[in-house]
């Protein structure tokens, strides 16, 4: 017995399969959907509204438009930038798409409006009714903003963040003075659909109900839940599997060494922010055939907190160089079911704010860990 | 006399993996100690076990006798040891003055104390500047000056905080031959004045010329000790690789072939190069010697198409070169750069990932990139340019050594096909052993019909190696010799135009 007592303990091969566990864990591409999955299962028994079905299909609906935003967020991170304007053009694009296709022009809400009488007239815009022709409208006007961020920052080496920036300023107040700041309403059905039509619908409820009251009606697959997910496989594959995808990468691994190697570093450049303003562009339709109504202020306020914030969660470095599709469809789950749970908990806005702000900044020093952790590890 | 610093039964392990075993030396005080060893052998371990980085597994060290265990960097700088590496740490912004001081500014006065004396500080500062006899202006921002005037702020900095012993490691890397002479000269007068150093590096004709006792490391032990007259270099090279090395550069396996690769004519960059005339066989080995700022690694950047040309035409297999970097390669270019951490790699990608990028465009498959060629094409790349790694996909570039990374760099243009090959300073930074293995490679690419431009700043290199070098001086090629005309101190003396040298 003694001598067993006495066999010393191997005391740091114990702690270090521990802390490499925790190592692979915390580089994972799992990681942020581990930590969704624990923030919901530890709420859950204080906070039982959390998981009910009505909220989980809340939570989903405001999960998609923020991921096709997110989506073209990740590509600009990913070759070291950053996109400010992306909220300035869903409010552009969603005005000036609600312009052309809106049915009717109140004339008491919008004469003032220098668009009026130009793009959109009482009985309606120049392109009324014409969901496709509008839809088209709506990526040109968001792909010439990314074309011009892009050509900025890759022919002139401008700063992405202070291009963005002097977007954000001027396209945001473009979009406010094309309608002097008045909404446009009177959207066609078919637009509408794309934010709130149904494709498959669950009911939670005694059977023999004869007639199935609206609020038990839970949406399950929707338009914008499809749009959303066959836009993130794309971008997915497109990052992961073709030669544009991994020069994007390369760009932002080491800007001068993809030079070097025949990487055609400034059209990769411009490309990714017309990506990142049309993923912008699809975020505005979903949020406005949402809101029923094309608005100049949509991606007004924290709203780029939200973007920039999930997809840093999901891992994306903001030092360039790595970023996957994956880790950002998680960092929106978490970002929105946090959202979520504070607005639960009945917290004001300020307070909301406040606590997003303290988990960016954790995910920035995350970020800093994990890189730190990869290197420490070669 | 009692050792300034030394190793009793020295030892590291990492995770039971020995970098430094039972090292025993003695480090006399005043002397310079040449300390050489191929990457790996335990010379930055036991460099971080002095400056209180990384402590000692086995045994102890002792300073003027006294036990001495560093538990940090600044336990080591007060004790009076300073390091001077590569990558310097100054203040680019600041000015020579500030950087001295940057620990402890000398203040103002009584209630302006929050304040920098600034004239205090101007006047002790030249006052270390002349004591070193440096002819460097105190109010000067460092960004203004050459790295190795900022080596030497280094220096004096490291004897502003009275060191005793100053650690140089791979400092001549980024400096001209003239900084060089002029940073030797400055470790002599540390010697002079009764200073201890320990010189690091690769270039073993400096550590012979410096030193006055050699250290040689080995898989983490000490393998040969003794006064720098015992050492001659093949020595110094049989002593580090443990063998011997029959020839560092391999016998040309074949000879170069008529056809031209590369002719430029009368290529000129106002200020850069000026009417540049050369030409680049199928199979033939070109090297491209000058000094610093001669225009070598500025005319390899023109080929390119990093910086444009004003005048002159430059063909590869007779079409005119055109457009950038991506234009070229198509034609048939590849450029292995001086800085390739800079400009080479992307060191927190994956090693396949470096490997694949300039053909990724190759690998596509009829669904995007075709996984399983980009697989066989990182892995007889490793074997072609024998690379030493583990796992291609996930090992970050970063964990290789010198030489290693560097294979990286040239085997990445293995499957775009280069016809001409551009290699600015192949191996430097590079091991002996790697060294030779990278020669090796470049012969069999010229056996194999590319024409190779090699820029070196070493001559031995370029001599051993080339089948003719070209000489620049101030943007022109003053002189060419062929390799039975090789002649070291012809092609030094017109490299600063002391002589012409045979017309080519």
């Amino acid at each position: 017995m003694t001598a067993m007592l006495t066999q010393p303990v191997p005391a740091t091969p114990a702690a270090r399969p521990l802390r490499r566990t925790l190592a692979r864990a915390l580089l994972s591409d799992w990681f942020v959907l581990w930590l969704t999955l624990a923030y919901f299962l530890i709420l859950l028994p204080v906070l039982p509204t959390l998981g009910t079905p009505a909220n989980l299909a809340n939570l989903l609906s405001n999960a998609w438009p923020l991921l096709v935003v997110a989506l073209g967020q990740t590509f600009v991170m990913t070759i070291g930038g950053i996109d400010l304007s992306q909220g300035a053009v869903i409010g552009l694009t969603s005005t000036l798409g609600a312009a052309l296709i809106a049915t009717a022009g109140p004339p008491e809400v919008l004469s003032k409006a220098p668009i009026w009488g130009l793009l959109i007239f009482e009985d309606g815009g120049v392109l009324a009714g014409q969901l496709w022709l509008g839809l088209l409208a709506m990526l040109l006007a968001g792909a010439l903003v990314g074309l011009v961020n892009g050509t900025l920052v890759a022919w002139l080496d401008m700063p992405a963040f202070m291009v963005t920036l002097v977007s954000l300023i001027t396209v945001g107040a473009f979009a406010i003075w094309l309608t002097q700041s008045e909404n446009i309403r009177n959207l066609p059905d078919s637009y509408v659909a794309l934010g709130k039509g149904e494709i498959v619908s669950v009911y939670i409820g005694p059977k023999e109900e004869p007639q199935i009251p609206r609020r038990q009606v839970h949406e399950l697959v929707t338009y914008a839940a499809l749009v959303a997910v066959t836009l993130a496989v794309a971008l997915h594959l497109l990052l992961e599997r073709t030669a544009f995808g991994r020069q994007v990468l390369a760009v932002g691994a080491n800007r001068r060494a993809a030079e070097i190697a025949g990487v055609p570093v400034r059209r990769i450049i411009v490309l990714v922010f017309v990506l990142s303003s049309l993923c912008a562009t699809v975020g505005a339709v979903l949020y406005s055939a949402r809101l029923e109504a094309g608005r100049p202020t949509l991606g007004e306020g924290t709203f780029l907190l939200d973007v920039i914030g999930a997809t840093v969660i999901g891992g994306t470095s903001l030092f360039g160089g790595k970023g996957k599709v994956l880790w950002t469809v998680f960092g929106v789950l978490f970002f929105v079911l946090l959202s979520n749970s504070l607005n639960l908990m009945n917290l004001s806005t300020f307070h909301i704010d406040m606590v997003k702000g303290g988990v960016i900044l954790a995910a920035a020093l995350l970020d800093v860990a994990r890189t730190r952790l990869l290197r420490g590890m070669a | 006399m009692t050792a300034l610093l030394r190793f009793e039964g020295l030892g590291k392990d990492w995770f039971g993996v020995p970098a430094v075993r039972d090292l025993s030396l003695d480090i006399p005080e005043g002397r310079v100690l040449g300390l050489i060893g191929e990457n790996g052998a335990g010379k930055s371990t036991l460099m971080n076990m002095i400056g209180g980085i990384t402590a000692p597994t086995h045994g102890r060290m002792l300073w003027r006798g006294q036990p001495y265990a560093p538990a940090s960097a600044a336990d080591a700088r007060a004790a009076g040891i300073a390091f001077i590496h590569q990558e310097l740490n100054l203040f680019t912004n600041l000015t020579v003055a500030e950087n001295l001081f940057i620990d402890g500014f000398p203040r103002r006065p009584g209630l302006l104390r929050p304040f920098i004396d600034r004239r205090a500080m101007r006047d002790r500062a030249a006052e270390v500047l002349a004591r070193l006899a440096l002819d460097l202006p105190p109010e000067r921002t460092l960004d203004s000056l050459s790295p190795g005037e900022r080596q030497l702020v280094e220096i004096a900095r490291a004897l502003h905080h009275d060191a005793a012993l100053i650690i140089f490691d791979e400092p001549t890397t980024s400096l001209t031959p003239r900084e060089t002479d002029r940073l030797f000269q400055a470790i002599e007068g540390l010697r002079a004045a009764g200073k201890t150093v320990i010189y690091i590096s690769h270039i073993l004709a400096d550590v012979q010329r410096l030193s006055d006792g050699i250290a040689v490391l080995r898989d983490g032990r000490l393998v040969g000790e003794g006064p720098v007259a015992d050492f001659d270099i093949p020595r110094m090279i049989r002593t580090m690789i443990g063998r011997d090395l029959a020839a560092v550069y391999p016998s040309r396996t074949a000879p170069p072939r008529g056809r031209p690769v590369l002719e430029v004519q009368g290529l000129s960059a106002p200020g850069v190069i000026e009417d540049v005339s050369l030409t680049v066989r199928e199979g033939e080995i070109l090297g491209l010697f000058g000094l610093m700022g001669s225009g070598r690694s500025e005319l390899a950047r023109i080929l390119m198409g990093l910086d444009p040309a004003m005048r002159g035409d430059a063909r590869l297999l007779g079409h005119p070169l055109r457009g950038g970097p991506r234009d070229r390669i198509r034609q048939g270019l590849a450029f292995v750069t001086e800085n390739r951490r800079e400009e080479g790699l992307m060191m927190d990608a994956s090693i396949r990932d470096n490997l694949t990028l300039p053909a990724i465009e190759r690998l596509r498959g009829p669904l995007g990139l075709d996984a399983d060629r980009i697989a066989d094409t990182a892995q007889a790349l490793r074997e072609t340019v024998r690379l030493k790694a583990q796992d291609l996909a996930r090992q970050p570039v970063r964990s290789l050594s010198g030489g290693n990374q560097q294979k990286v760099v040239i085997g990445k243009w293995l499957p775009t096909e280069p016809r001409l090959f551009i290699l600015d300073e192949p191996t430097r930074g590079v091991d002996v052993g790697a060294r030779s293995e990278i020669y090796g490679l470049m012969d069999r690419l010229a056996a194999e019909g590319a024409g190779l431009l090699v820029i070196s700043s070493e001559l031995d290199e370029l001599m051993g190696l080339c089948d003719r070098i070209s000489v620049m001086s101030r943007g022109e090629v003053v002189a060419t010799f062929d390799r039975a005309r090789f002649d070291e101190r012809r092609i030094i003396a017109s490299a600063f135009r002391q002589a012409e040298g045979d017309a080519a």
